[in-house]
């Protein structure tokens, strides 16, 4: 891949290409009501699916896992055991069954999340079938054929077009297209070469054409497909600190539970009524935190799978929570903020010379020029001056002269009539040879359109005038549309964005204030970055960042979150805690989100959770003391219609509401980017308070539907 | 005027008295607590006891200094009552039983207070002065330290140093108890309180027979009592008994003793944090629940139901005439959301749901405002906990004043809030399922039921008023009662310590627009909402087969 050098940034950092066209796009013209990180899909009929797997999970040593949902399965037990003591009493049994459906639903929940890595992780297994490598001899002499879990870290492998690679590592002899659609789903070949940020291949990805030499960077078992079906299957899943810190709060409120239904039998036997066991496990089913404990793990998984669903992989859950904690984006100009490559904004004349003179004659020497710097020339022509594109073969006897990194120009022959474009060195320095002087005009010009933080160049001609400068192109960054209102509700977020760049200062500042980023890092070296990211650590902040080079490794390691592309080196891979498959940097403003998404699940079922023990008590507690205490039936609000459906009702309530919260822990709420006042108001109002009410009216209309039934109530 | 519109004007009294008290004393204690300087008789007492007042302590030596202390004035206070029969200026009182006096000394050294002896037939002179009156001022300072070492752990970032125990615990008492008191108690003799080291006088009596009314320093121990939010009446009356609060304006001024320390630490609070408001928005929410308790206490009592309490002009069984409704409800409320447990009329003989109301108050932990420092280290944990629940709905792991509520905060939070549930319902259970413990009870029913879980919840929550009929004076009651005050006092102690140690080592987080505003009303919204649903949820199934069972009856 050759990048025109007159249009090269200084130091430029960012050489991905986006690959992926479904998810490079920053999403824009989203309605005001539509959440941004839209909400992941949910099947209903994959509860069915779910099914065996949740049952295979009833297995005490794993429900051991989640403290509250052991409790339940203790109480399933207890009452069942308690129902074939007692066969005629239908209570039991009707306890002892729902009490059970609880325990299967949180399974269910946690198999649903687990359920869609799976498919995925097939996905893969079938690019990882055993390939045989051809392993170079370590004098680099004879080639043989080994299996490909034999190669050790160090070996040299051969492949050519049609094989698929052993494992991976770095090309270190040659240059090949790449077929990496196992892995990121993309179809188009990717070009692979020895040397620089395009080194590393993975392992099962195939070679299409030439041949390469890899030097073998990982064991067997440990490459980067093995660790992504790990990862989306959910077997290398660990606990995340704050899920982890959300268990032992639900633990010792399942304590707290435990000891005011364990004394609460003294108590009534006092009162002189005894309660029954199985009474004693609904109550206190009813009062731990059921229904966050059964969702709480499908939460986490299903946070992950949404980043899996953006070609995102995190190697850790914590770097999902710290995504939602970032305060400070370093965000790399290009590719991020700006299109990838510079567009030319306008022709200026120098005096004696119009407008469309120039424009004409930037087009005719741009149409041997293929880079997309020389497409938005001819482009602009086109739309500002309606000078319809020529084509080559069009003008009979015209010389092309391609562009290319040496010459920095480009341009055609025709007519007798000579005209060039290019780098303002390289097209003085022709018209220069040619006779002609380079006024002081066309210095002015080009000085200020660099100041301003565009890049000139010059357009010259040689006709039966001479030689001389007909005027300059302004080529422009092109800062993505929607980028300023994106990093606006950043800063309502409380999230500040930093640009980096390899640009001067003055050009780094234009394109800074028209993105509206809060601060730019210009001519930005690896070590500017790094030293930027352990100042912002050292004030207490979490910076996430994105990078692709080797020299981008040490930084995406110091970073909080540091999101490395797929494309880049596997030094930078091995350094991030995410990989981004479609190497799109835009997508670590989607990572923040989603981090937080995860986290306002979290805390709006927990909170829905806790206040919906309110209307149990008053379910519950009349029901079980109003014989004795007959005023206690004025706590009976909810005017259940007899002591035993109400019981019935509260239990079969805490059952049912973990089937209906399954779709929103897996889809997660909905999130929009507004200020922690704002969105605490938003999510107390809606899971607070509606987890205070809904369990009321919940509880009254299936009391109201088992009432219906003969024999019953 | 009306008893309700006397009421309402006491409360209205009190509110202005707290509020122009809170600036200036909040102020002055967050003085004391950071300032480099040593008074003189202070550098006497560190070199008495061979403390070096500038040493840097991390948590375990903040927690073993707050633990020896505490566990040498109780083997001094244990000691002290069972010699007593020997001491000069006992009034000839024998020495007390050593169930009784384990349980007396736990309960004046875990500032709860609760009496199971009467005090003028058992308590001589060197008893209440030198060891009771003592543990009044010293157990109220150990409450204090330990709270502005949490505080110190919010104010400071990447230090294990949560200043010094031995000064924090003498500056409390030589800077800010000591001169309270001082003023405090020369009110209360204008008042009309007694302080002297009078005999026993018989006193005639107007149906004939003789009463047996002893003198004492009663003023000075009064003052600390309230001030302290200790309890401990000199008297077994205690603030019924006109030698301790003669007239309205004595009580209405011992409230205010009870209240002025506990919501002034708030202002301290904020201060020492560096953010003022953070401090209001605690102060807002103690001030809301105290407020709305007291409001509703006023109206069940004056809440007429019945030919009895309409002629009376509402519930005035177990009332002072003097005090009326207003004042003793006020007084009521006040002595149960804080630690206190001075009562100037008999709880058990409230209305079924006035009893409720001051069991409610114990059980949300004393935090409103709470004991001295006991309330406000027990507020932020209750914050803690509050962040943590609703603070992930702003999508950011949770945190308070900049320190992140990670995994080992969460622990501590949460062994903290087990502690006392666990002992209030755990001894209770046991009472109600042995046996003998039900023998001490005055009433059967729900009032039986309330008196042992009144005790429970008095003793665990280090409150120390009784419910009056339970016969407590047993070595049952004694030693569990005894227990759940040391559980119950010192457990979350070192909890709350070891946090304050964790937060103190962390680097704070910069506040951005995406950080929960804790200093805004919508936060002291979710801390109520969050503390009564947190207490409701584990108290609410007792209390149903107790007060509101009564309550509902009628």
């Amino acid at each position: 891949m050759t990048v025109p050098t007159e249009q090269e940034e200084p130091g430029s950092m960012t050489t991905a290409t986006p690959t992926r066209a479904p998810h490079q796009d920053v999403p824009t013209g989203h309605g005001p009501d539509d959440g941004r990180v839209g909400q992941g899909l949910f099947d209903p009929a994959q509860l069915l699916r779910s099914v065996p797997d949740a049952v295979r999970k009833l297995d005490p040593r794993v429900m051991v896992k989640s403290p509250v949902m052991f409790v339940v399965l203790i109480g399933s037990v207890l009452t069942t055991l308690l129902a074939v003591k007692d066969p005629g009493d239908w209570f039991g049994w009707a306890i002892a069954a729902w009490l059970w459906l609880t325990t299967l639903f949180a399974n269910l929940a946690e198999a649903v999340a687990e359920g869609r890595g799976k498919a995925q992780a097939d996905t893969l297994r079938k690019a990882k079938t055993d390939t045989v490598a051809r392993r170079l001899a370590a004098d680099g002499g004879a080639e043989e054929r080994v299996p490909g879990t034999e190669l050790r870290v160090g070996d040299l492998v051969v492949c050519e077009a049609g094989d698929v690679i052993p494992g991976d590592g770095d090309v270190v002899e040659g240059v090949a297209s790449v077929d990496e659609s196992a892995i990121t789903g993309e179809s188009a070949p990717v070009i692979r070469e020895s040397g620089g940020d395009r080194s590393a291949v993975t392992g099962g990805t195939k070679v299409l054409s030439d041949r390469v030499v890899i030097k073998i960077t990982t064991k067997p078992g440990e490459t980067f497909i093995d660790r992504m079906i790990n990862l989306v299957e959910g077997a290398a899943r660990q606990k995340t600190p704050n899920e982890i810190a959300l268990n032992i709060l639900l633990a010792s409120l399942t304590v707290v539970f435990l000891l005011a239904v364990v004394t609460l039998q003294p108590f009534a036997v006092y009162a002189g009524a005894e309660q029954s066991m199985i009474v004693l496990c609904a109550l206190l089913v009813c009062l731990i935190p059921t229904t966050i404990g059964a969702l709480l793990s499908a939460i986490g998984i299903a946070g992950m799978d949404r980043l899996v669903q953006r070609n995102v992989l995190a190697m850790s859950g914590r770097a999902v929570e710290a995504a939602g904690d970032v305060s400070t984006l370093l965000l790399d100009k290009t590719g991020t903020i700006t299109l990838g490559n510079r567009r030319a904004a306008e022709f200026v004349p120098v005096r004696g010379t119009t407008e469309a003179e120039v424009a004409d004659a930037a087009q005719l020497s741009s149409l041997a020029d293929e880079t997309p710097e020389g497409r938005s020339i001819v482009v602009l022509a086109k739309e500002k001056y309606g000078l319809r594109e020529r084509h080559q073969g069009e003008l009979t006897g015209a010389e092309w002269i391609a562009f290319t990194a040496q010459t920095r120009m480009s341009g055609v022959d025709v007519d007798g009539r000579k005209v060039r474009k290019g780098a303002t060195g390289s097209v003085l320095a022709w018209v220069q040879e040619r006779g002609g002087t380079a006024t002081a005009e066309a210095r002015e010009l080009t000085d200020t359109i660099a100041q301003a933080g565009g890049t000139p160049l010059l357009v010259a001609v040689e006709d039966a005038d001479g030689a001389r400068v007909l005027g300059v192109i302004h080529l422009k960054d092109v800062v993505k549309e929607g980028m300023r209102e994106r990093f606006d509700e950043l800063r309502r977020m409380g999230i500040k964005t930093v640009m980096i760049t390899g640009d001067n200062p003055l050009t780094a500042k234009a394109i800074a204030d028209e993105a509206g980023v809060d601060d730019f890092l210009a001519e930005a070296t690896p070590e500017d970055k790094m030293a930027l990211i352990k100042r912002e650590q050292a004030g207490g902040k979490l910076v996430a960042m994105t990078g692709d080079g080797t020299n981008d490794a040490p930084a995406l390691a110091q970073a909080d979150v540091g999101v490395a592309m797929n494309t880049g080196t596997s030094a930078a891979k091995e350094a991030g805690n995410m990989v981004d498959l479609d190497s799109n940097p835009t997508k670590l403003i989607e990572i923040v989100e989603i981090g937080k998404q995860l986290l306002i699940t979290r805390g709006a079922l927990t909170t829905f959770s806790i206040a919906n023990d309110v209307a149990k008590y008053f379910a519950i507690i009349p029901a079980m003391f109003a014989v004795v205490y007959p005023g206690l039936d004025k706590l009976n609000i909810m005017d259940l219609s007899s002591p035993k459906s109400a019981i019935l009702s509260a239990v079969i309530f805490n059952a049912l509401i973990i089937v209906a919260l399954v779709p929103l822990a897996l889809k997660g709420v909905r999130y929009r980017p507004m200020s922690a006042d704002r969105m605490l108001r938003r999510n107390l109002g809606l899971y607070g308070l509606g987890g205070l009410v809904a369990p009321f009216v919940g509880i009254k209309l299936i009391d109201l539907l088992i009432s219906l039934i003969p024999g019953i109530g | 005027m009306s008893p309700v519109l006397a009421g309402v004007l006491q409360l209205l009294a009190l509110v202005v008295a707290l509020g122009l008290a809170h600036r200036p004393l909040g102020d002055y204690m967050a003085g004391v607590y950071s300032s480099d300087k040593h008074l003189r008789v202070e550098k006497w007492i560190y070199k008495g006891i061979g403390a070096d007042p500038g040493a840097a302590m991390r948590w375990p030596a903040y927690l073993r200094g707050v633990l020896a202390f505490s566990a040498a004035s109780m083997l001094f206070l244990y000691l002290l009552q069972r010699l007593q029969g020997s001491l000069p200026g006992s009034l000839g009182f024998r020495s007390i039983d050593p169930d009784q006096a384990f349980n007396t000394a736990a309960s004046f050294v875990a500032n709860t207070n609760w009496q199971s002896y009467s005090g003028e037939q058992a308590m001589g002179h060197v008893v209440q002065t030198a060891g009771l009156a003592v543990q009044n001022f010293v157990s109220a300072a150990v409450g204090i330290a330990v709270a502005v070492a949490l505080v110190r752990g919010f104010a400071r970032s990447r230090t294990g140093d949560l200043g010094n125990f031995w000064a924090d615990l003498v500056r409390g008492v030589v800077r800010i108890l000591l001169p309270l008191s001082v003023v405090g108690a020369l009110v209360l003799v204008a008042c009309g309180v007694i302080q002297n080291f009078s005999g026993i006088h018989g006193v005639g009596q107007f149906l004939g027979g003789e009463q047996q009314w002893n003198g004492g320093a009663v003023a000075s121990q009064e003052v600390i009592k309230e001030l302290g939010t200790n309890g401990g009446g000199y008297f077994n009356a205690n603030s019924a008994h006109p030698f301790e609060n003669p007239n309205p304006l004595s009580n209405l001024f011992e409230i205010f003793l009870i209240l002025v320390i506990p919501f002034a630490l708030t202002r301290t609070f904020g201060t020492m944090v560096g953010s003022v408001r953070q401090g209001y928005a605690i102060l807002a929410t103690m001030g809301a629940i105290w407020l709305g308790f007291t409001a509703l206490m006023m109206w069940t009592e004056f809440h007429h139901g019945g030919p009895a309490f309409d002629l009376a002009g509402g519930a005035m069984e177990g009332k002072e005439t003097r005090f009326g409704i207003g004042g003793s409800s006020l007084f009521a409320t006040s002595t149960t959301l804080t630690s206190t447990g001075a009562v100037n009329s008999f709880h058990s003989s409230y209305t079924g749901f006035g009893g409720g109301i001051t069991m409610l108050g114990m059980q949300l932990g004393e935090i409103a405002p709470g004991g001295v420092g006991s309330g406000l280290y027990g507020m932020l944990i209750m914050a803690i906990i509050a962040v943590f629940i609703a603070g992930l709905m702003v999508g950011r792991t949770p945190e308070y004043l900049g320190k992140k509520i990670g995994t080992r905060e969460i622990k501590l939070a949460a062994c903290y809030i087990l502690v006392t549930p666990a002992l209030v319902l755990g001894f209770t259970g046991a009472s109600m399922a042995l046996d003998t413990p039900k023998d001490s009870l005055l009433n059967g029913g729900a009032h039986g039921f309330s008196e042992i879980l009144y005790a429970f919840t008095s003793g665990a929550n280090n409150n120390g008023s009784a419910f009056a009929g339970l016969a407590a004076d047993t070595q049952w009651f004694n030693t569990t009662i005894g227990l759940a005050m040391l559980l119950g006092r010192f457990l979350p102690m070192v909890f709350v310590l070891a946090l304050a140690g964790s937060l103190a080592g962390q680097q704070p987080v910069p506040k951005t627009a995406g950080t929960l505003r804790t200093e805004k009303p919508l936060f002291t919204g979710l801390l109520v909402g969050t503390i009564t649903i947190i207490t409701g949820l584990t108290y609410f199934p007792a209390l149903a087969l107790g007060p509101l069972a009564e309550g509902l009856a009628s």
